[in-house]
């Protein structure tokens, strides 16, 4: 782990960082072997900050998490390696009378689907109040008020009512407001939100969004907000994590990032938003080709097959993550987009129509090059 | 202006045109309603009336009956529409009224069924007949078959209730376990149900019931052995799905402990399936407890049940059907009710069955 430098979120005061993740490892039995579904992944977030962890479907991210709540099914689950640290204390080492209070309490979560999110048989009010009666020990009647205070809180109107209904009563946005109540009621320090808004339409996205950065900021949490889409941390966190194929890729402040990207898989994914300057039916440019496979991950740069850049290089060496200029900002690329060997080896390919890889460059990458 | 004007006219002749429609409809409907009291009459007169022939008095009762279904369903279609099954209704009424004669047995006033030395004055062999002490005949020992078939009911709800609450509790324990450990538990889960379901349900029976003392306690427990597998393969296939839904993950992420899960987050899901098919369980294990009896290994004389019945008259079904067709018929009647009403509480509640 010496090779990778710990990315740090926000500034380090005296005490320990609220959540310290280095080298972690997690990788899944299955029947075609090993999958290294997260291999060395190091990361720290402060309390009152925001870490965005960014990728497409199957890069780790949610693993990345539920890795470090704990909640991946233990029979086909390898912890390979690497320490989670919660305020300078490890959560693998969490004994039972501490973890009793801890989940729920110092950290939280919230899912991608509201739809399955919450139990169905369950009224409103006693699926929030069940954390605030076991963790906090309030009464009955204590803990509606709370859930009340709570719905509240989340922006549900009619609360009272609410509270006495089920699941299926309620709009998809409104079940991911009480899904948040119900992740906020014992005021964690850390709230993990796994892609919050996927399951949502844009509109209720954007309020979702807005209520996730309202509450963190006013009960100074750390949060780390997990999304395939770029466009979604833009502005809303205060440092992203790039991850692909199981590790993360570029990591720095958001401006820095967005200003200032240095690995390709981070372009070719702000490059897949939809940009409101755009003349309408502008084509998206996709990213071509699949992720690898991560039972059998290539020994070069995982990226490397769908990359523009690729050189004879990138199939031979897998690339550290490294600092640029700006300890803040590091990436793990050979031929890192903005300097000029990125230039050079882009000029390349386009000027032999394909990259080492094999892939074949279209019109767009001439047209961008000028 | 002239598009409002031109509107009432057109709206009223639609509206009357509909109102007549509807007329014709509901005057259709009563003329189809009085086939309900006539039925019942028919039905009633060949029931009493003795001086009729044998093959008469089957005619009208069967006569009576579809007249009198169809006077049933128009009064339900009436008022409730037409999605209105008066099949599941009947099902309904004939099952309520077997389960209060069992409750009420001992209130009724009904001639000697149990004891053979009260019943020792009375004709044995008699012929139902609906207005006399006996209405649905005596035995051989001259006890009355109504009485038999209301005390047997009683037995028979009582052994088939606690047998499928037994199972639901147990298998509905077992198989959340099973399904949401998975690995060896599951292994040990599946190991026993297989085996349970391998053997065919009668001879299993047989097995227990030849090692145990005959009571309603034993014999409910002896047939949970049928019901537990079933209900316990139903409980693991619904924990499968539901322990794959978020909020099992959003409970353990709130440090919600193992057991809480299984009871709280689980148990309320999965209990609802279980309930639906409990009804059809139900029906199968009045059927099985029945069979002991006929077979003599399952609750036997003085206490009426109905296969023991059954069995009692079998040698003399030729001359004295009733003995055998009382109970036979009250039988296939409230095994064929529960299991309508099954089917219609599955299509209801079972969410697999709901979502096809």
């Amino acid at each position: 782990m010496a090779d990778t430098p710990i990315l740090h979120s926000g500034m380090a005061g005296d005490k320990a960082p609220l959540l310290e993740v280095e080298g972690l490892k997690t990788y899944f039995r299955t029947n075609r072997g090993i999958l290294k579904a997260v291999d060395g992944v190091s990361f720290t977030i402060d309390a009152g900050k925001t870490l965005g962890i960014v990728g497409e479907s199957g890069s780790g991210k949610s693993v990345t998490v539920r890795s470090i709540m704990n909640l991946l099914p233990p029979t086909v689950t390898i912890n390979a390696g690497g320490s989670v640290l919660h305020k300078g204390q490890s959560l693998r080492s969490l004994g039972k009378a501490q973890a009793k209070h801890f989940w729920g309490v110092e950290m939280a979560m919230i899912f991608q689907d509201p739809m399955t999110s919450l139990n169905p048989v369950m009224r409103i009010g006693r699926q929030i109040s069940a954390g605030l009666r076991f963790h906090l020990g309030l009464s009955r009647r204590e803990a509606r008020q709370r859930s009340l205070e709570l719905l509240d809180v989340v922006g549900v109107p009619e609360a009272e009512r609410r509270l006495d209904e089920y699941p299926h009563q309620l709009s998809g946005g409104m079940r991911q407001r009480v899904t948040i109540a119900i992740a906020l009621a014992c005021q964690p320090g850390l709230l993990i939100a796994d892609e919050p808004t996927t399951a949502l339409d844009v509109t209720v996205q954007k309020q979702i969004l807005d209520l996730l950065g309202h509450l963190q900021e006013e009960q100074g949490m750390g949060m780390i907000l997990i999304t395939h889409d770029l466009g979604v941390v833009a502005g809303r966190t205060e440092e992203v994590a790039v991850m692909y194929a199981g590790r993360i890729v570029e990591f720095a402040d958001t401006q820095t990032l967005f200003a200032d990207m240095r690995h390709p898989y981070t372009e070719a994914l702000f490059e897949s938003i939809p940009k409101i300057e755009h003349p309408s039916h502008t084509r998206l440019r996709a990213i071509a080709g699949r992720p690898p496979d991560l039972v059998d991950p290539p020994g070069h740069c995982a990226f490397a097959a769908r990359c523009r850049y690729a050189q004879p290089r990138c199939l031979e060496e897998a690339p550290q993550l490294r600092h640029s200029d700006d300890p803040g900002h590091s990436f793990a690329c050979h031929f890192p987009v903005g300097t000029p060997e990125g230039e050079e080896a882009l000029a390349v390919n386009i000027a032999r129509g394909a990259t080492s890889a094999g892939l074949l460059l279209g019109d767009y990458d001439a047209k961008v090059m000028g | 202006m002239e598009a409002s004007d031109s509107h009432p006219p057109q709206g009223t002749r639609a509206l009357g045109g509909r109102a007549v429609r509807l007329g014709r409809h509901v005057a259709n409907h009563n003329a189809v309603i009085l086939l309900l009291p006539l039925g019942l009459g028919i039905i009633l007169i060949g029931a009493v009336d003795s001086s009729l022939s044998d093959q008469l008095r089957w005619l009208m009762a069967l006569v009576g009956w579809a007249a009198a279904f169809l006077g049933f369903r128009a009064i339900g279609r009436l008022n409730w529409g037409n999605d209105f099954d008066p099949g599941l209704w009947l099902a309904v009424g004939w099952v309520a009224i077997v389960v209060l004669a069992a409750v009420f047995a001992d209130i009724l006033p009904l001639a000697e069924a149990v004891d053979t030395v009260k019943a020792l004055t009375e004709p044995s062999r008699k012929r139902p007949e609906l207005f006399s002490r006996h209405p649905l005949g005596t035995d051989n020992q001259g006890l009355d078959i109504l009485g038999g078939v209301i005390y047997g009911a009683r037995i028979s709800l009582q052994v088939s209730l606690l047998a499928v609450t037994v199972g639901i509790i147990v298998g509905g324990i077992a198989g959340t376990v099973a399904g949401y450990f998975r690995g060896i538990p599951d292994m040990i889960f599946g190991f026993i149900t297989d085996s349970l379901l391998a053997f065919p349900p009668l001879v299993l029976l047989l097995a227990v019931v030849a090692a145990i003392n005959p009571t309603v306690w034993t014999i409910s427990l002896a047939l949970a052995l049928l019901g537990i597998p079933t209900m316990g393969r139903l409980a693991r296939a619904n924990t499968l799905t539901f322990a794959q839904r978020e909020f099992v993950l959003a409970a353990r992420s709130l440090g919600a402990s193992r057991r809480r899960i299984i009871f709280r987050e689980l148990i309320p899901n999965v209990v609802r399936p279980l309930l639906s098919y409990a009804f059809l369980i139900v029906a199968l294990l009045i059927v099985a407890e029945a069979s002991l009896s006929f077979l003599n290994v399952g609750i036997s004389r003085p206490t009426p049940t109905w296969g023991n019945m059954i069995a009692a008259g079998q040698e003399k079904v030729k001359d004295h059907p009733h003995m055998v067709f009382v109970p036979g018929i009250v039988m296939f009647v409230t095994v064929y009710s529960i299991n309508r009403i099954g089917d219609a509480a599955r299509q209801r509640w079972d969410p697999r069955e709901a979502s096809l």
